[in-house]
């Protein structure tokens, strides 16, 4: 899910980056020296799943994970999902340095609306599956809302465009709700500090 | 996978230094960003072939890259011809609009072009050289340092990744459209995160008894050569060529 170059206006394009360096410096400031790590193996397992391809009705799609990402590093997905952006840019050539912001607020920014609702209740073992399906399905709901936002503001001939966009990620978002649910139970099951359940490894977000 | 296809060579693109590259790619994406006429779209596509050129890259992989981007930017030929507003080619039936295919149209050229630009100078350098050059340009040294490790890891998790995925796969699993098909992928896709997360403490110890302060020292401080700065002020004068077009179109109020 991003936008490629070259199809953005001045103004969404200077919002975008101010408002992903914003997000990225309070996100940095949240991730200490003993939390570096973790977070970029993290980010780095993020870019991983990205690239796996889940099979949906004819043909597949491929994860954005941007809830679960959001759900696990909080503020520090932001940074976490700007280096996974420009290493893909590096690597494959999808997005580049003038639409990077964009790309972040689009990717982060609406992993963590989407999920800021649910954090606190994946400690109840009752409501953690829903709580976390909600999380994956709000939080690609959100980007392909975000990116539609974003042509149409640039040019109101991309109406039709981008209300295709949102229609087209549906299916997307009630993939990625089911996938974000079985890791959060599997995660609650096999690794709980991952999650900030057992907070004895990882320090609780201030 | 293929990661990195293009950083390998020996052209005067891959030995340029890599802050200058990426200076002068930023500068010339924004110029080329806020372009909205075509004559200027099509000038910063053609310096774009141009650098391309220079970099001498492998030309099937060039042209694969590209097809994937222009795949991605049919989807704007599919809609935008048939949804803008204003006067219209008819074809009996067919209404397309001129606005439709005007924008479609200078979306696909200034793609094109941030996308060669993007290629010849910043592709051509390999990651680590890019976080060094970032970290060189006064970008914040933890976000740099995420930047490595998380390169670092990438290609070690992938590898953990596929290892459970085969795993799957010689137990029976098919993938379908199915619950169990999620959850599965859930369970492999969970597991490669407890193990990139404790591997992380690991690497966090290790590093942490080597004495690690979050920054990397360079042996060797990169050195700016006469030839980097000609193809910086190269870049930033083509740059400026297509500016000038751009703004002698608006003013001429010419497409």
């Amino acid at each position: 899910m991003h936008l490629a170059e070259g199809i953005l206006s001045g103004p969404v394009l200077l919002g975008g980056a101010v408002l992903a360096a914003v997000g990225t410096g309070i996100g940095l400031r949240k991730i200490d020296q003993e939390r570096l790590m973790t977070t970029a193996l993290l980010s780095a397992a993020f870019f991983v799943a990205s690239l796996v391809h889940v099979p949906v009705g004819p043909g597949s799609v491929h994860l954005l994970l941007n809830g679960l990402m959001a759900l696990l590093l909080g503020w520090g997905c932001v940074p976490a999902i700007l280096v996974a952006l420009v290493l893909q840019a590096v690597f494959f050539q999808f997005g580049g340095f003038t639409v990077l912001g964009v790309n972040v607020v689009i990717i982060a920014g609406a992993g963590l609306l989407g999920s800021c609702m649910f954090r606190s209740r994946l400690a109840d073992a009752k409501g953690r599956a829903v709580a976390a399906f909600m999380a994956g399905f709000l939080s690609v709901a959100l980007a392909a809302l975000f990116m539609a936002v974003a042509l149409v503001t640039t040019n109101q001939n991309f109406l039709v465009t981008a209300r295709v966009v949102f229609v087209a990620h549906l299916p997307v978002m009630v993939v990625e709700g089911a996938i974000t649910m079985f890791v959060v139970g599997f995660l609650a099951k096999v690794q709980p500090e991952i999650l900030g359940l057992d907070g004895s490894l990882i320090k609780k977000e201030e | 996978m293929d990661f990195e296809n293009f950083s390998a060579g020996t052209s005067i693109m891959h030995a340029a230094d890599v802050r200058l590259k990426l200076i002068g790619a930023l500068f010339f994406s924004v110029v080329v960003a806020l372009c909205h006429s075509l004559s200027g779209a099509g000038l910063a596509l053609l310096i774009g072939l141009v650098l391309l050129a220079g970099a001498r890259l492998a030309p099937l992989q060039v042209a694969r890259r590209l097809l994937l981007v222009n795949l991605f930017l049919l989807f704007f030929w599919g809609t935008l011809p048939f949804s803008a507003a204003g006067p219209a080619f008819d074809f009996g039936l067919l209404h397309i609009s001129q606005a439709g295919v005007r924008l479609a149209t200078l979306v696909t050229l200034k793609t094109n072009a941030i996308i060669m630009v993007f290629l010849a100078l910043v592709a051509t350098s390999s990651m680590v050289a890019i976080g060094h050059g970032l970290a060189a340009l006064r970008l914040p040294n933890r976000l740099c340092v995420l930047l490595l490790f998380t390169y670092r890891y990438i290609f070690v998790l992938q590898q953990e990744y596929q290892r459970l995925r085969r795993a799957a796969l010689l137990r029976g699993f098919v993938p379908a459209t199915s619950l169990h098909t999620y959850r599965t992928y859930g369970n492999l896709l969970g597991m490669t995160l407890v193990k990139s997360w404790q591997r992380g403490i690991r690497v966090q110890q290790a590093m942490q008894l080597r004495g690690f302060q979050g920054r990397f020292y360079l042996l060797t401080p990169p050195a700016v050569r006469g030839r980097d700065w000609l193809l910086f002020v190269l870049l930033l004068t083509a740059a400026s060529a297509v500016a000038v077009t751009e703004l002698t179109s608006r003013a001429g109020g010419c497409p």
